[in-house]
């Protein structure tokens, strides 16, 4: 089908493009942006005036419960969820039941997705077998399967030999290791970021060293192997520095935020607020303000929505039995634009976070651009309306944020995938 | 932030904690138990107030000590008082917190008294009878986790205007685990909410929290250093476990160091009270010859603690 | 409506108690008024054991409904219940509630030989089935419910009746 998206703000942060135009759509490809190629006759047009036209989103982190956690979320679900989102490809975490360490699963799960035909997925494979930080994972045959990177989710190798024979093994092939930086045993048997908050609630607390120790050793582990080490979800000023400093000593290493700690911190735990029970803990409102102002000027690569639906039977539980994680889909889009705004930031620098900083990081080249020649993945939002995150407006099965009631910018009106219109409001 | 212990009308409608409740509440309580104390001298230890109310005491962690404090101060009430092991019934079972709560709310409950080793489980609840619109039963925290024990606090406030009437010039060292410890936040909540001049606790790194200046106390790691001039000394318990948890080497250096002693008491001024929330170890926190002397309150916290649970309860239900 | 002096009226409630004294007379006042009253009675009576007071607060039928309020001060009776020849005292007699409250506290410091009520002023009203052994005014016609009576007294001691409207 032959669409064409007239008259929109079209904002394509990798060609530094802002300027209202039309873009045109043929066989599942950007066929051009302003003049219409010759004989070019659309089916559809979709009026796009006063919208903005973006590349489809990346999303770095989607936990699409599929398979094992059925019962909180379905592929189906998630990637309906995806569409009302604006997010057309999503990297999953290999923290599934079973987990992703068997190329025969990976494939199965492509191949489930492809056949749904909505948002592409990228599969993050597990590094060590059952994450259980043993044994290596097929890291040549998950690649072969459709992994794009991999990584130990909130699992974190404890011994550091495995640590370092993984990185080893990947920087073998060159494969990208995504590390979430926990210290297995600074975080054992905490909730919540150790300060004031957890303190005047009782709650275990969790040391910013959890995430510095871990770092330590990933960086200079990374160091000695040459692994492609990205770091992810970060969570505090502390954690941010040390990546600073590696940079500064000459390493390629990159790092993304969750939208949940770009804008929230311990305070916002108020009475033990379950939503707000999350892998890192929220830490303080210095390092939520230095991971938003890191993430502004690019010391953060990209931002992320983390998704992880949870039912609400694990959420109405005390905090500290409760299961952590926020659904996130549908709102990486709207915390975004409420970042920038917060910060006065450019619109394409900020959709830059989730559109072509993310495709880089995925290895995605084909999307993240609104390029002639690029798969059709596009956005198109309504930067002006304002509405408010509820349990019904979520198509997510997993109703549980720290943002419920809240009122964001920012609405989706179409999500095309490969040309296709698959969600319009 | 609404605080789910105050009603729409702006009463109390559970006790959760006493971080955040307004100075004139505490003294209300504490003015309300003082009469109640009268009671437990009678012939007929008991009054009506809460006849026909069915409370029920909901221990998901085991404490005789304080289920029985808190069956006493119904009982005198005239309340009929359930006590629930949980921890060995339904949730072995499987069944969920709140799915406990609805079940007993279908029994008509009026109150319930929850103990629970997850910090802030009486929250939950008092969220889900709120949610549920159940606004005609209460809740009280018999301690929860690391979070809170209101009605220990509320009693050792009782203790301190007993014997020292105000608290607008004294000096009070908490001694001991205030890491884990419900009763030090309480305590210290409370203090700081009564106007206490200097707070202080005393104790080794491991046992206080990192963040703990943050809530307006002055930290010390010398016992004798501490306990100098004070005129409240309020004892912690120290927990067994805290030996395996890498926290503390053995009892007996504890004992050397943190242990409360003729000696180090006489540091404190000539008329400073020594309380302990029990059970002690003796021996461990608390050398005996204090535990029984002349300078100890212990067991007049007890007493007063069934005074101060009857006034709690009363006023909940009265609302 | 004039009331009379409230002076006179314990002269005349003591003068009619007075032939029915006991040895083991006790008298124990209804706070607050029924206790300066029972305080001023154990004088013009000439008692060896001080009076009693109790307070009724915990023993309130309408607790249910209203709750507690004011503050309730301690009951205090400083002699063996058990035995004694009671005579209740309170300030004026209306619905008959608060007597009941205070008889079923009395019965908690355990069981006396008897008990008697006096009052200043009946006021009529009554609700349950309750009356004065002793009574040194009955009011003619009962008070409209929108009025309180209720006794006070000054700092030199000096006991009135004031009609307030509720």
């Amino acid at each position: 089908m032959k669409i064409r998206i007239a008259n929109g703000r079209v904002v394509d942060p990798a060609h530094r493009i802002d300027r209202v135009q039309d873009v045109f759509i043929a066989g599942g490809k950007i066929a051009a942006v302003g003049q219409a190629p010759d004989g070019f006759a659309a089916e559809r047009t979709l009026a796009a005036d006063g919208l903005v036209v973006a590349p489809g989103l990346i999303d770095l982190a989607a936990r699409l419960r599929e398979p094992g956690f059925e019962y909180r979320a379905t592929l189906e679900s998630e990637l309906e969820a995806a569409m009302a989102g604006g997010v057309t490809s999503v990297a999953i975490p290999p923290d599934t039941d079973p987990v992703l360490d068997e190329p025969g699963l990976v494939e199965m799960l492509c191949y489930r997705a492809k056949k749904l035909n909505r948002a592409h997925i990228y599969p993050v494979g597990a590094l060590t077998i059952a994450l259980k930080g043993e044994r290596l994972s097929e890291m040549a045959e998950l690649v072969e399967a459709g992994c794009v990177a991999f990584s130990q989710a909130n699992e974190p190798i404890v011994d550091h030999m495995v640590l370092l024979r993984a990185m080893q093994y990947a920087a073998t092939f060159g494969f990208r290791v995504w590390l979430q930086p926990l210290s297995h045993f600074l975080t054992r048997g905490g909730f919540a970021h150790d300060g004031e908050v957890a303190n005047r609630l009782g709650l275990a607390g969790i040391p910013v060293a959890a995430e510095t120790v871990a770092l330590f050793a990933y960086l200079q582990l990374a160091r000695i192997t040459g692994a492609r080490l990205h770091i992810t979800r970060l969570s505090s000023a502390e954690g941010l520095a040390l990546i600073e400093q590696a940079r500064g000593e000459g390493m390629d290493v990159t790092c993304d935020v969750s939208i949940n700690h770009l804008h929230l911190c311990d305070r916002d735990i108020g009475h033990f607020n379950t939503h707000c029970h999350l892998v890192p803990p929220l830490r303080g409102q210095q390092d939520r303000d230095a991971l938003a102002r890191g993430l502004a000027d690019g010391r953060i690569d990209a931002l992320c929505s983390d998704h992880t639906p949870v039912d609400d039977d694990h959420k109405l539980k005390p905090f500290s039995e409760s299961e952590p994680g926020a659904t996130g889909l549908e709102l990486l889009l709207p915390l975004t634009l409420k970042w920038a705004a917060e910060y006065e930031l450019p619109l394409p620098v900020a959709l830059a976070r989730i559109t072509s900083d993310a495709a880089r990081l995925v290895g995605i080249t084909k999307a993240g651009h609104l390029a002639p020649g690029a798969r059709a993945d596009v956005c198109v939002f309504d930067p002006a309306a304002r509405s408010v995150v509820s349990r019904d407006s979520l198509k997510s099965q997993g109703k549980n944020t720290p943002f419920l009631g809240e009122e964001l910018p920012g609405q989706v009106r179409y999500t095309l995938v490969e040309g296709q219109l698959m969600f319009e409001r | 932030m609404h605080n789910p212990q105050i009603n729409r009308h702006g009463e109390l409608q559970h006790l959760l904690t006493l971080d955040g409740l307004p100075r004139e509440v505490i003294v209300g309580i504490l003015d309300h138990a003082a009469p109640f104390t009268e009671v437990a001298e009678r012939e007929v230890k008991k009054l009506p107030l809460l006849r026909g109310k069915s409370i029920f005491n909901l221990f998901f962690e085991n404490s005789t000590r304080t289920r029985t404090t808190f069956e006493i101060a119904a009982k005198r009430l005239t309340a009929d008082v359930v006590n629930l092991n949980v921890s060995t019934s339904s949730t072995a079972k499987g069944e969920s917190l709140l799915d406990t709560i609805d079940n007993l709310c279908a029994m008509h409950a009026d109150m319930f008294v929850v103990r629970h080793a997850a910090s802030g489980a009486p929250v939950l609840i008092a969220q889900h009878l709120q949610a549920a619109g159940r606004d005609h039963i209460h809740v009280i925290n018999a301690g929860d986790g690391r979070h809170a024990h209101p009605t220990q606090g509320l009693l050792d406030m009782y203790t301190i205007r007993h014997y020292k009437h105000d608290f607008g010039n004294l000096v009070i060292a908490i001694v001991g685990d205030v890491l884990h410890s419900r009763v030090a936040r309480s305590q210290i909540a409370a203090l700081a909410t009564l106007g206490v001049p200097e707070i202080r606790v005393i104790g080794p790194r491991t046992l206080l929290p990192t963040a703990i200046d943050a809530m307006g106390v002055r930290t010390f790691s010398d016992m004798r250093e501490g306990l100098r001039d004070v005129d409240v000394v309020m004892m912690l318990r120290l927990q067994n476990e805290r030996m395996a948890g890498a926290l503390l080497p053995t009892p007996q250096e504890y004992y050397k160091v943190w242990g409360l002693t003729a000696e180090k008491l006489a540091l404190a001024r000539p008329d400073a009270i020594v309380m302990h929330p029990g059970p002690m170890n003796r021996g461990i926190e608390i050398d005996s010859a204090v535990a029984d002397g002349a300078q100890a309150v212990i067991l007049p916290q007890v007493t007063f603690g069934i005074a101060v649970r009857m006034a709690v309860m009363s006023m909940l239900a009265g609302q | 409506m004039q009331f009379p002096d409230a002076e006179t009226l314990c002269q005349h409630l003591a003068d009619q108690i007075r032939p029915s004294l006991q040895p083991n007379t006790v008298l124990i006042g209804i706070r607050t008024g029924g206790e300066w009253l029972a305080r001023r009675l154990h004088t013009l009576l000439g008692l060896k054991e001080p009076p009693g007071a109790i307070d009724i607060s915990f023993y309130r039928d309408d607790y249910g409904a209203r709750g507690l309020h004011g503050r309730p001060q301690r009951t205090d009776i400083p002699f063996s219940i058990e035995d004694a020849a009671v005579i209740l005292v309170d300030d004026v007699l209306y619905t008959g509630r608060t007597t009941r409250a205070a008889l079923n506290e009395i019965f908690d410091f355990g069981r006396p030989a008897s008990v008697e009520l006096a009052v200043l002023v009946d006021r009529g009203g009554r609700e349950l089935p309750i009356a004065a052994r002793y009574c040194a005014h009955t009011l003619p016609e009962p008070l409209p419910a929108s009025q309180n009576l209720q006794l006070e007294q000054t700092e030199d001691g000096n006991l009135s009746l004031r009609l307030i409207d509720a």
